[in-house]
């Protein structure tokens, strides 16, 4: 048998096999397009992401934070970037050398940085915050693996320690910690943006695809602060406070007519550029937050009353024998025993026997109404975060003699804000003037009081206090003429008073004719010997609201005399 | 008819390569622009860096300072001091 008749040869398969075949590669085909079909077409949503992720990215837009100015457009409060190193500690590998100069750079001991970097957290650690640009690109050049840098925002206050109660701080992550910068957060902060874009193997974006959030930087904040004034006021406090070695002293500037807070002061005061050991003492912003007794000064506001009233005029005379008033237990004392003496030189002598008896002459609710709508017991609503609003005890719980001693300012407390605000009522016509942080350019309008005769009247007592014969000659100032009043009283302590433990206050106003500034100015705990308002706290405010009215440009309206002092040694009594 | 779909193959591959250029190109104007925006940034920082340097130069402070110790500056006495009222001013 050979080949070709072998009857393998003439064997035939079934056709349907190989249609068979056939069909099942179509099928196949068919499955695989329509597979494809779905991925390209229908469901493409996932791959069309697994692409996009290899080259399309989403980067945030930085926004800045808006700067702090005073009114004259003066920088106070500035954001930069800097730079926050942070590695990975599982892939640092650092040799001797590398250690050294790392931990050159970053200004941290080398056993510190073995430390971090061989502590709990093995993904993420920050080595140091807030670097400079130009050490981070040093460090950068290290080349060392495993290290990174984050960029960050620094705020920098050029006007350090003297603006720094109102200011107040932002934390590391440039969010506002204290004063301006807790209370206009929203204002301040920038709202960072993100933007999707192509990059290339090398990293570089190629392409803008879209912006998906646009950046907006925070506002610029104009404050009514007036740095000259500020820096003056800062240093006129500070040398008082060491002066008569002082435990704090607060200052406070107002404009009568907007309402704007030209210089806010407090001492001690702590460096905004530098936090490290910082106390609450340094800390607090004492004119605002914390609240006295504030003694005599409270006067003024008794006699506006009682005149308001018609009780008394200016030249009514009040009987002040024998310098003492019992009421009850307690007595009421005078410094200087006078046998009489006019409405006027009630507050021009400082008598609190006169005040009280005026004020016993009084219903306590009007008075409690006269204290309440100069703003005491409630909060100065500036926006700083932590307002005092003082003690104001309901008038139906008011015994006589704390009626009386309320006269003159004991029994009641408020903060030195609070105080000078209250003195608009004379420095304006009778109405008292709503406070502003910020510059509004505009007079604002006040809220009436007293009518504008009550309030000449007591502007006119109050010039009296200042003049020879007053508790405060001390406040005069050379070409313009002055209207104030001295405080002086025991401080509080465990529920009585300390016997020899002051505060030592002056509020007053000028020029007298057309008043522009209040100054309110407050000494706490002075240990020199000198604790009456007229010998520490009216030389603070002389300086300061002549140095003031000369930066201002005010028209001077009085003789331009040199003042005749009395004697360095020479004290005014003054009934505490 | 082959003519005309080498012509149109022609055209096809000529716009083909004018996209690709154009392409080009606008990646590397959109380089230049990222890098223009960059330094603005940069330019913005720096701008806020001598805002800052400027203040702290021209701090109340220093500046009182350096009148006072430099240049032994102060503020005159009052006996040395006149005022001079702008004419027609009310006295």
């Amino acid at each position: 048998m050979n080949f070709a008749t072998s009857p393998v040869l003439t064997l035939t398969l079934p056709t349907w096999r190989s249609r068979l075949l056939l069909g099942v590669f179509l099928a196949g085909f068919v499955v695989l397009l329509g597979r494809a079909a779905y991925l390209q077409g229908l469901n493409n949503d996932f791959l069309q992401a697994k692409g996009e992720s290899r080259y399309s990215r989403v980067i945030e837009t930085p926004a800045n934070r808006g700067r702090i100015l005073d009114r004259n457009g003066e920088a106070l409060a500035i954001s930069t970037p800097v730079k926050s190193v942070w590695a990975i500690p599982e892939e640092v590998q650092l040799d001797r050398r590398e250690l050294a100069r790392l931990a050159g750079l970053l200004e941290l001991p080398p056993r510190d940085i073995e430390k971090r970097l061989a502590g709990e957290d093995r993904e993420f650690v920050f080595l140091k915050r807030q670097i400079s640009p130009e050490i981070a690109d040093r460090v950068a050049d290290l080349h060392i693996t495993g290290l990174f840098q984050n960029r960050e925002y620094r705020r920098y206050y050029p006007g350090g320690e003297v603006m720094a109660h109102v200011l107040g701080f932002t934390g590391a992550d440039d969010v506002g910690q204290e004063g301006i910068e807790l209370a206009y957060q929203d204002v301040l902060a920038g709202k960072s943006g993100s933007r999707r874009v192509i990059k290339d193997r090398l990293g570089q974006i190629v392409e803008d695809v879209e912006s998906i959030k646009g950046a907006q930087d925070g506002q610029d904040l104009a404050l009514a602060l007036d740095s000259r004034i500020q820096n003056l006021a800062f240093g006129q406090l500070k040398a008082a406070v060491e002066q008569h070695r002082a435990k704090a002293g607060s200052a406070v500037v107002l404009d009568v007519n907007t309402g704007e807070v030209l210089a806010l002061v407090n001492y001690p005061t702590y460096n905004p550029n530098n936090r490290s050991r910082l106390s609450g003492a340094q800390l607090r912003n004492r004119a605002v937050t914390d609240t006295f007794e504030p003694g005599s000064t409270l006067k003024p506001f008794t006699i506006a009353l009682a005149l308001e009233a018609g009780r008394v005029r200016s030249n009514t005379v009040i009987q002040t024998w024998p310098g003492s008033l019992s009421i009850g237990p307690a007595t009421i004392r005078d410094a200087h025993v006078e046998r009489a003496l006019t409405v006027a030189q009630v507050i021009q002598k400082s008598s609190n026997v006169g005040a009280a008896k005026i004020a016993l002459s009084l219903p306590a609710q009007s008075m409690w109404q006269m204290f309440e709508s100069v703003g005491f017991g409630a909060a100065p609503r500036l926006g700083f975060p932590g307002e005092a609003t003082g003690k104001l005890r309901p008038y139906r719980s008011w015994r006589p003699i704390e009626q009386a001693t309320m006269a003159y300012g004991h029994g009641i407390s408020v903060s030195l804000i609070q105080l000078a605000r209250a003195y608009s009522v004379f420095a304006r016509d009778g109405d008292i003037v709503p406070l502003s942080l910020l510059r509004t350019d505009a007079p604002a309008a006040g809220q009436r009081v007293v009518s504008p005769e009550t309030a000449h009247a007591v502007r006119a007592m109050l010039e009296l206090a200042v003049q020879a014969g007053g508790t405060a000659p001390r406040a005069q100032i050379m070409g313009y003429r002055v209207a104030g009043k001295t405080g002086t009283a025991h401080k509080e302590e465990n529920g009585g008073y300390a016997p020899n433990k002051y505060v030592s206050s002056f509020v007053g106003f000028a020029p007298a004719s057309r008043p522009r500034l209040v100054i309110a100015v407050m000494i706490d705990e002075p240990t020199d010997g000198k604790y009456y308002g007229g010998t520490v706290a009216a030389p603070v405010f002389a300086q300061l609201m002549s140095g003031a009215l000369r930066i201002l440009d005010v028209q001077p309206d009085g003789p331009m005399e040199p003042i005749k002092l009395p004697a360095d040694d020479e004290e005014i009594k003054e009934s505490v | 008819m082959t003519r005309l779909n080498l012509l149109l193959l022609a055209v096809l591959t000529a716009c083909a390569l004018g996209l690709v250029t154009s392409q080009n190109r606008a990646r590397k104007l959109f380089g230049e622009l990222e890098h223009e925006q960059e330094r603005s940034r940069q330019l913005g920082v720096e701008y806020g860096q001598l805002q800052l340097e400027a203040s702290t130069w021209a701090m109340h402070a220093r500046v009182e300072r350096i009148a006072t110790r430099q240049l032994r500056m102060r503020v005159p006495d009052a006996k040395r001091l006149q005022i001079v009222r702008p004419e027609g001013a009310p006295q």
